[in-house]
């Protein structure tokens, strides 16, 4: 967090006479600084600021002058939404592909979804999403271009859209947003998916040639029991541990697939942010990015002992 | 040999690999007869694990390649590939398998309960077969059958001496000793009443104290039911202690098969009788045979052992017949140590 901190403020923009404008006297910026905070030293605005950070406040945009906790909270779900629905997209495609490709290995397919999935971790996600829209959306007209939804979303409870109109049995509105979020998600699996069919594979290829599979075997397990029970449970530990980063890595993702489809969520917001040297906003973003990196890790450890009873102890 | 159950007919296989094709069994012959208990015996590497892998179907498939020979149980075909459905529902419900390593052989993450509750699930004798075929994930479990096979696994893990039988099944594997597992596994191997066990050096993963106890307890039990055992070991101790017959193999070939007692008293291959002495209580103290095992990439034609063999003569160029020693004694050798029935002829022929 010191990092960012320190790295945002050695950027050479001034942001008090970003704020007091362009035409701003040379005393209006100095008072504004003042006001600040600015003028102190840097050790001194780091200590004010993780004393704010222990009440919960990340200070105050320099734009709109709104509570940054509060637009990131207002965010977080749309992003929370896109990341989770890309997870669960490059798991259901990811897993299953990645047990083929191991089952078969070194057949046609094996070969095919190699190279597919060395393709969908060097591919760069704007270029893919640029090509999905212009395709999908422009040519096609399946999908909406950008955005989260048409209208004006359903009733807001938790903000995730989906939870909110299956609560609220707001049909059309949850159709909608699926059709919205499509493909951003898929964009946004892509990579994570060619990264879980690499693991998966792996996993399953040293789980099938253990004892205990040959033991199975030799009793006559039904095969697609043994690969689709024995074997990938095995398979998902290593698999498992995978998904807390790859969460991380479509966190990251994120704010250049909202950006593309102006998706309002922290990727946007963070990209604003940047863009208008707000530093306090960059390291709000930053802060609530590490907190849900750390809670996603939590939650893949305390799966971890569910699916892997060896590590209770 | 009408009550064969099982015969292995000049099974020749080996593995495609690196260094070329590895002729690991060449000829290989092997009988067994319901209820009794064999031994299979040869050193490490001598093919005697791959005719058990061939026998239960394990070996890996993408680098095996069969040259010739038939695996026959009971009038099923257990070889090709094209009769798996009917090798599928022998293997664990007539043909069952103790595994060499108990350590590694039950999965880690599912408990023991779930793991035999799975095994009765599909090989419980109670089980029909055939019937409706749905995908294995999605076939149910009567609950019927579910509580009779239940009453039937308590009163197996009771029968191999296993306390606590009701906390044992809620445990993971690694939560359990090595004998333990064990006698787990030879009670999976017997649950299904099988007519033949295949048991693949049961107890070298075992302390020395165990073993005995192990190998004793397969013995009454498969004794008790008429159960086959055919017993893997390089361990010629234990063999003599629990087996009827033994098979010697060396080197992927069978050289000679004989009766416990006969075999012991009568060694005829002069592997045999060298395998016999390198025994350490064989007198003499530790000899050892000279020289090496011969590569499975080339391997001498003929009789694999005459690279270390004093007898060896331009005959043994040629895999020697199968020649009766004595009483269900045979041996494969044209200059056996004690006299067969060759000899015999040759003797009477030369008298005439």
């Amino acid at each position: 967090m010191f990092v960012v901190f320190f790295i945002s403020n050695v950027v050479p923009t001034d942001p008090a006479r970003i704020v007091a404008g362009e035409n701003a006297t040379e005393a209006q910026v100095v008072a504004l600084r003042t006001e600040m905070g600015l003028d102190q030293p840097l050790y001194v605005q780091f200590g004010r600021y993780i004393a704010d950070l222990a009440t919960g406040d990340l200070g105050k945009s320099l734009y709109t002058q709104r509570a940054i906790a509060d637009d990131l909270l207002h965010r977080l779900p749309a992003t929370l939404e896109l990341t989770i629905a890309a997870m669960i997209i490059s798991i259901g495609v990811g897993v299953p592909l990645g047990v083929i490709s191991a089952v078969k290995r070194n057949s046609w397919i094996d070969q095919l979804l190699r190279i597919l999935s060395v393709s969908g971790l060097a591919v760069a996600s704007f270029w893919l999403a640029m090509e999905l829209q212009m395709y999908f959306s422009t040519k096609l007209g399946w999908t909406p271009l950008n955005g989260r939804i048409g209208g004006w979303g359903p009733d807001e409870i938790t903000g995730f859209y989906v939870i909110d109109s299956l609560l609220g049995g707001d049909w059309a509105s949850l159709w909608d947003t699926l059709h919205h979020m499509l493909l951003p998600a898929v964009t946004l699996a892509l990579p994570a998916a060619a990264t879980l069919v690499r693991f998966t594979r792996a996993g399953v290829l040293e789980v099938i040639n253990s004892n205990y599979v040959l033991y199975e075997r030799a009793m006559g397990f039904p095969t697609s029991l043994i690969i689709w029970k024995y074997v990938l449970r095995n398979a998902l530990i290593s698999t498992v541990t995978q998904i807390g980063l790859i969460f991380g890595a479509l966190f990251a993702g994120a704010v250049v697939v909202e950006a593309v489809f102006d998706w309002p969520g922290l990727g946007t917001y963070a990209v604003q942010s940047i863009l208008q040297s707000d530093t306090k906003a960059i390291l709000g973003f930053s802060i609530v990015v590490g907190i849900v990196f750390i809670g996603v890790n939590l939650l893949v450890d305390i799966v971890h002992t569910f699916i892997d009873p060896r590590t209770i102890q | 040999m009408t009550d064969a159950l099982l015969t292995v007919d000049g099974l020749s296989l080996g593995f495609r690999g690196e260094g070329g094709f590895a002729h690991i069994l060449s000829d290989a012959n092997m009988t067994m007869r319901r209820g009794e208990i064999m031994g299979l015996v040869g050193e490490s590497g001598c093919g005697k694990s791959t005719l058990a892998g061939a026998i239960l179907g394990v070996l890996p498939r993408t680098s095996l390649q069969v040259r010739g020979g038939t695996i026959n149980f009971d009038g099923i075909d257990m070889l090709s590939g094209a009769n798996t459905r009917a090798q599928e529902s022998v293997r664990g419900r007539r043909v069952t398998f103790i595994p060499q390593d108990p350590f590694t052989s039950l999965n880690p993450v599912f408990t023991i309960g779930q793991q035999i509750t799975e095994l009765m699930k599909w090989k419980s004798p109670r089980r029909a077969p055939g019937g409706v075929r749905l995908p294995a994930l999605m076939t149910p479990y009567p609950r019927a059958r579910r509580r009779a096979d239940r009453d039937q696994v308590m009163e197996m893990l009771n029968l191999v001496q296993l306390p606590n039988p009701e906390r044992l099944l809620k445990k993971y594997p690694h939560e359990v000793s090595g004998g333990q597992r064990q006698r787990l596994m030879i009670a999976m191997a017997l649950l299904p009443e099988p007519d033949l066990i295949i048991a693949d050096e049961p107890t070298t993963a075992l302390d020395v104290t165990i073993q005995a106890q192990i190998l004793g307890l397969l013995r009454s039990l498969a004794t008790d039911r008429g159960v086959a055992v055919m017993l893997t070991t390089h361990d010629l101790g234990s063999a003599y202690e629990i087996c009827d017959r033994i098979t010697v193999m060396y080197a992927g070939q069978d050289v000679e098969t004989a009766p416990v007692a006969e075999f012991f008293n009568r060694p005829t291959h002069p592997y045999t009788a060298k395998l016999l002495d390198s025994l350490p209580e064989g007198g003499g103290g530790m000899t050892g045979i000279p020289g090496e095992l011969p590569s499975f990439y080339a391997p001498p034609p003929g009789c694999r052992f005459q690279t270390r063999c004093e007898r060896m003569t331009e005959a043994c160029k040629q895999r020697p017949p199968s020649d009766i020693a004595g009483p269900d004694h045979v041996v494969r050798c044209f200059h056996p140590l004690h006299a067969t029935i060759t000899d015999a002829l040759a003797t009477k022929e030369a008298s005439l």
